[in-house]
Parts: structure tokens; sequence; C-alpha cells
């Protein structure tokens, strides 16, 4: 059974944050375990047509993370972070470098909310250095999956 | 990556100027050509003076452009300007909703007891060994405290 859920992303004007929230109907255990897995982690990751290979995935507060997402023509698109903070089914606090982009490092938080009845909703809030490294931060990290995610999208809004 | 201060007032600019309902309706008349004030006010029940005031807020944030063209001055949308704006959050907004479906179809599966957790399990411990290791030194991981 396949709801729509909403997805509610608010990017200030003038300051270089992203803020989501989005509810699953799931509890929170079975959310944040998705998170901190690998092997749950490959499952909905990564665009389509790519292969995700985790290098290192440490959720845990002092860890660190590194994958690639590797397409059919040979493109390769890696990223990486820390764990700054991972409290188990509450909060996580994290690096993100994409590496085509080395340098520009974004924070990224998360925290798992808990609804009742078995269900979850996640707020996400990431810092950016400046606006102009959102933006081309976002649009590269994007590069990777683009067509797929059109294509997937069509397929997902078609399949309701 | 050159960090151009006044692009931040400008972007901040822009997504004020899109906030209001009558302004996206001249953006919108704009994508379909360059039109007057007098034919961007005909749709709307306000005067031309508001109307006038609605493209002076477009104009600085660099969404709409005005050519001296004698008295006409038909102003034009910058759709460049436009693009930069709506470009990455589109992007955001549909790699993280696809995301957040395959989520959506993990969790049904993990809630569902026909589905093999085991091959999954052992792909998470297979890959999951730096956490093993910090296990084994005596490291306890958040997730086995409580």
């Amino acid at each position: 059974m396949t709801t729509t859920k909403s997805f509610i992303i608010t990017a200030p004007g003038g300051v270089p944050y992203i803020d989501f929230e989005r509810d699953f109907d799931a509890p929170v255990a079975a959310v944040f375990r998705a998170h901190s897995e690998p092997g749950l982690i490959k499952q909905w990751l990564g665009p389509r047509g790519y292969e995700m290979d985790i290098e290192r995935y440490d959720f845990t507060t002092g860890g660190g993370y590194r994958y690639i997402h590797r397409n059919g023509q040979g493109e390769e698109f890696a990223f990486n972070g820390v764990f700054h903070t991972v409290r188990q089914n509450e909060f996580a606090i994290q690096t993100f470098e994409f590496e085509g982009f080395p340098d520009v490092v974004s924070i990224e938080s998360l925290r798992f909310e808990d609804l009742g009845n078995g269900r979850t909703r996640l707020h996400g809030h990431a810092v950016y250095p400046t606006l102009e490294a959102r933006d081309a931060m976002v649009a590269s990290n994007m590069e990777a999956g683009m067509t797929q995610g059109y294509e997937r999208l069509d397929e997902l809004v078609g399949a309701q | 990556m050159i960090v151009d201060p006044s692009a931040d007032d400008r972007l901040d600019r822009a997504f004020t100027a899109l906030a209001d309902p009558v302004r996206r309706r001249i953006i919108a008349r704009l994508s379909r050509g360059p039109a007057t004030v007098n034919e961007l006010a005909d749709p709307f029940d306000i005067s031309k003076q508001a109307v006038s005031k609605h493209i002076q807020v477009l104009e600085q944030a660099g969404l709409v452009t005005r050519t001296r063209d004698a008295q006409r001055r038909p102003v034009h949308l910058n759709a460049a300007q436009l693009e930069a704006l709506t470009a990455w959050i589109d992007k955001y907004r549909l790699i993280h909703e696809q995301r957040f479906r395959s989520l959506d179809a993990l969790l049904d599966a993990l809630d569902s007891p026909d589905t093999p957790q085991d091959a999954t399990q052992q792909h998470a411990t297979q890959q999951d060994a730096t956490q093993q290791d910090a296990t084994a030194t005596g490291v306890t991981p958040p997730e086995e405290q409580e």
C-alpha cells in the first residue's frame, strides 16, 4: 500500500540552510535502523541505475562513512563524512562532502520524532558554508541521480 | 568557488518577490512573452499603480527587466535568474522524495514477516566491519547502550 506522504522542504531566504520534514508509517526504531545499517542504507539511499559501494559506514558517535555511486558508463560519485553525534532512535549529526566538490562541507542533523501509533517524523536540517555552496552542492550532488530520479518519479506517480 | 556577497541579497530578494501570488502570476504571464504594465494589470482586480509596485519588486530581485521603448517600456522575464533560483531546490526535493519513497518500501519490507531478513542482516554485518572492530576493542557503539 502506498500513501502520499507530505514532504516539506523550507529554504529560508538569505541563510544557507535547508530544512525538511517527512513522515513514515513505521516505528522510530525501524526508521533509525534503516539509517544505521549499511546493508539497509544501500537499499534506499542510492539513485536507481547506480551501484552503491559502501566503503565504510559506522553510524556511531565519532564514526564516519564513505560511499561511491557508480553507473554503467563508468561514472563515479563519491561522498564522505563523519558522524559527530549519534543517539539511538533520537538524533544524529554528520558532515557531508561530495568529493567532486572538495573542501565544501555541509553539516546535517536528523531528528527522529516518535509520533506514536508506529509512526515517525524525520526532521532534517542542513547548513552549508554559503548560499552558493548550497546551490552548487545540491546541483552537483544531484547529477548522480537526476535522470533516473525523474524516470523513477514518473513511475511512482504513475503507480498511484 | 567564487563567493559574491551581493548574490546572497539577490537570492533573498528573489525568494521574497516570489512569495506573493500576484507577482507569481505576473511571472507566469511574462513567461509567454514581454508585456506592458497595462497588459499585466489587465487580469487583476487591482490598480495599475499596485501592479507597477509589484513589477518594481520583481525588477529589484533581478527577475524581470524593463526596456526603454519610448512610452511602452515592456517588461521582460529574466529567465536565467528564475532558473538559477528554482533549479537547486527542485532537484533537492526530487532526489530526497525518491530516496524517501525507497525508504518507505524498505520499511514496509522490514515490517513484513515474509521478508528474508537474513540476507539483509548478513550484508549489514559484512559492511559493518569497522563497527564490529570497535566493539571487539571494548568501545561500545551507542546502539548497545541503554
